[in-house]
Order: C-alpha cells, then structure tokens, then sequence
C-alpha cells in the first residue's frame, strides 16, 4: 500500500512490510545525508511541541531541512495561542492550512489520534504523554538493522521505567512482529509495563518475562535498552524520588555482561547511565540519537510521497 | 415464592442476583401503571441464585445497555402465555460518551468537545479499551 498521504500515529498503523520500508530508506539515507536536497522542495512540516524535546524536534526540523523543505512551528506552547485557551483540534484545523504534515508532540495519551481526526494532511506523533513515540522505535529499527543486519531473532532487555515510557510501549510492540524476537522486562514493581500493553502481548503470543534484576536479565542479551525514570510522568515528587535511583548501569555492573551486546538508551540520560559507560565499546546511544535523522527523512519522503527508487 | 404467570409482556430472566434493581431503575419501572414484580435471590439451577423481573406490558428495550449493566441475562417476550421469543443481549462494539476514561492523562479527559470512545475487547470479562490512550476499563462492576 502506498504511504503517500498516510498517518503514523503508531506503528500498528503500518504493515511489518512498510516498516521494513521505511528503515531501509534510512539506511540508504545514512549512506549519503547531504545527497537528497532537493527531495521535499517546496514543502511545509508544522512541528507543534506543546512538551518539551531536543532530539525529537531537532532531528526532524534537520530531516526536512536536508531534504530542502521548510518548517514552521513551536517548541514552547506558552507562546501560542493554547496559553489563551484554544484547543488542540482548533490549532491543527488552523495548522492544516499552513502546511503538508503536521508532527505533533503533546503531554496527553492519545492527542495524535485525536488530532488526525481533524487534520487531511498527514499526522506523526513525535510522542503522546507516556503513550508510544512511534519515530523513536523507527529511530531504534534503524539502529538495530546497522548494527545487526536483522531485525529478527533479538534477545532485547529493556530496563527503568517501562510503565511511562513511551519509547518501550512502541519499540515492543513493533519488534514483536518480527519472527524470534524475545524480551526480558526490567523494572521496580510499581514500573511494570500497562495492562493494555501486557494483554496486546500476551495476545500476539509473545515471549517476554517481566523481572526486577538487572544483572539477570542482561545475561545472553544482545541488547540493552535502558531508559530514564521520567519526574513528568508523576504525580508525586515522593513516588519520583522512592524510584529515581532504582537501576545505574556502570561499567562495573556491564563487566560480565555480553561482549557483543549493545547498550542503547532514547535520551536524556539524567543518571541511569554512568558517564563512563559512554567510551565502553558496547554503548551506542549517540550513534543511535543520530540516526533519528535519516529515520525521519526516510518518513517524512514517503508520507509526503517524495521518495522514488 | 410464587407469582402468577403474564399473559403477554417481558420476562428479563436469570438477571446476576444484585443487579434486578439496578435493571428496574434504569427501565423507569417503578412509576408505570401496569403490574411489574422484581424478584431477588430467587433460586436459579445454573447460578445458584438470580434476580428476575416480570413487566405485564410490552416495553422498548435497550438491549446493549441491559449487556452493560449484566450480560448474562435473558429476555423472554411472552404472547398468550408462551415464550414467542428468547432474546440474549449483545454488548456493543463500540462505546461513545458513555463514561470517561479512567486514565487522567488521557487527551479525551481534556476538553469538553472531545467525546470518550471504546472499543469491546474481551466480552467475557466485558473489558473495552479506550480508542485514544488505548488503558484498557472492565465494566464488571461499572454502574450506568
């Protein structure tokens, strides 16, 4: 099916085909970043961040910048006229007219859903409260086919805070459909992933187990992904506090820890992973924060219906 | 307990003992004019024990709203004395505006012009899933 004109609100939204597609068209991108100039010319992206973000807004402004198109939008929702008290909808009836895709990113669960039932150009969630950040796990697809040829039969552990975290809901979900793929859940008890999430798992027959030890779940693991506990997501400065601290991964602990296993992390770190981890070979989170770029250059050309082989 | 058998009318039978009187108010029996019999903890073979109610009368039905409030019941359409008709009541696929979402982070607890919306998972344990933040709610002891 063609994807000219087509929503990512979530991966499900998308065939493991299309998917496939799409990090491909990235990892072609990567060869040569500063070879498709030309491709989204004369094109608007509306990039409305009502949440604060670095590497989400600034690798997809710099992903249409390189394909030559432009970009209008707001990092800061105090500016605009939300502050007044305008709703979400009304914003992007009005954005729909000012450009040819809109990336959305917003505190609350399931705004880009919301928002694409009033929009006719095309909506990307760039991230829905502690929903799913489905250009995080494109992010993440791309980062694991560099690096291991395949996104198939990967024993993937992934650490911190999986009930919040969006980036995990997403990169399960996804990775779950591809054959032999397996996952070992790493969290505080009061961390574990939703319940919507487990019954989408448990449905779709997928091999996870839910622990709280690191240092058991990293054994055999070709990838850990490990992720930040998110102070935005609670209610309670208490309940951040109790739990902020509850996984540091160092060198020591990655000492016995697989030689080929890749450690990959979506950013900000604030204290999950010590600094020097950074110049242990197995670390690949920057590498990873890169490659967002060709991730969102290789979607923004086939939504927008600008990518021909 | 004995109650005499209607000539044509409703019988909503093997209601989940507790739930008759959640069923009568919400038909708005209570001010008709023609004989209605709620029946609670009445013996029940296949659960032990059940609510029922009797309504001499044909009345509209809101069958997917009888399946939210307990869809294990029966309703039988009596005419001349006999079943004409046995209907089981369906929950519905979809739920719009109903009841909120339970998740307060969710987008469709934000604004007024944003309608709730479920769709039905599980019929069994009666779950449905938000269509948004997609947390998942079981109606099993939801009142409506």
């Amino acid at each position: 099916m063609e994807m000219k004109g087509r929503r990512m609100i979530s991966l499900n939204d998308f065939t493991t085909n299309e998917i496939e597609e799409i990090v491909d068209v990235a990892l072609e991108i990567s060869e040569d970043i500063t070879g498709y100039g030309r491709v989204l010319e004369g094109c608007i992206m509306g990039a409305l961040f009502y949440e604060a973000s670095t590497r989400t807004r600034l690798s997809f402004e710099s992903a249409m910048l390189r394909l030559g198109g432009k970009v209008v939008g707001f990092a800061d929702a105090s500016t605009t006229s939300s502050k007044k008290g305008e709703s979400l909808a009304d914003t992007i009836r009005v954005m729909d007219d000012y450009c040819d895709i809109i990336v959305l990113r917003h505190p609350k669960e399931g705004s880009a859903k919301l928002a694409a039932q009033f929009s006719t150009v095309p909506i990307i969630n760039a991230g829905d409260g502690g929903h799913k950040h489905p250009t995080q796990t494109l992010t993440d697809l791309v980062t694991l086919k560099k690096e291991f040829a395949r996104i198939s039969n990967l024993k993937i552990a992934l650490c911190g805070d999986l009930k919040f975290g969006r980036t995990v809901h997403s990169m399960l979900e996804t990775l779950s459909r591809w054959k032999g793929n397996s996952f070992v859940l790493i969290s505080p008890e009061k961390l574990r992933i939703p319940d919507w999430l487990r019954s989408n798992l448990t449905e779709m027959d997928v091999d996870f187990m839910e622990i709280t030890d690191l240092r058991r779940g990293i054994e055999n693991a070709d990838v850990l992904y490990m992720t930040r506990i998110q102070k935005e997501r609670f209610f309670s400065e208490k309940e951040y506090l109790k739990l902020k601290n509850a996984y540091i991964l160092n060198t020591k602990r990655l000492k016995n820890s697989p030689s080929g296993m890749i450690v990959m992390h979506p950013l900000p770190r604030v204290n999950e992973i010590d600094y020097d981890v950074d110049n242990d070979d197995r670390s690949r989170y920057f590498q990873q924060a890169a490659n967002g770029v060709p991730a969102r250059m290789a979607l923004l050309s086939l939504l927008l219906g600008r990518w021909y082989k | 307990m004995k109650v005499k058998a209607i000539d044509r009318g409703i019988v909503i039978d093997h209601i989940t003992a507790g739930k008759g009187l959640e069923i009568f108010r919400k038909l708005k029996l209570k001010n008709v004019h023609f004989p209605v019999v709620l029946l609670m903890n009445v013996a029940s073979t296949r659960y032990g024990k059940k609510d029922v109610i009797k309504v001499e009368n044909r009345i509209d039905l809101d069958m997917e709203m009888l399946a939210l409030i307990d869809h294990q019941l029966i309703v039988n359409i009596i005419e001349n004395n006999v079943v004409a008709e046995k209907r089981k009541p369906a929950l519905p696929r979809h739920i719009k505006g109903l009841f909120n979402c339970e998740n307060p982070r969710c987008i469709s607890n934000e604004d007024s012009y944003i309608s709730s919306s479920f769709v039905r998972i599980d019929t069994e344990k009666k779950t449905y899933q938000c269509v948004y933040c997609e947390e998942n709610v079981s109606l099993m002891d939801k009142q409506f």
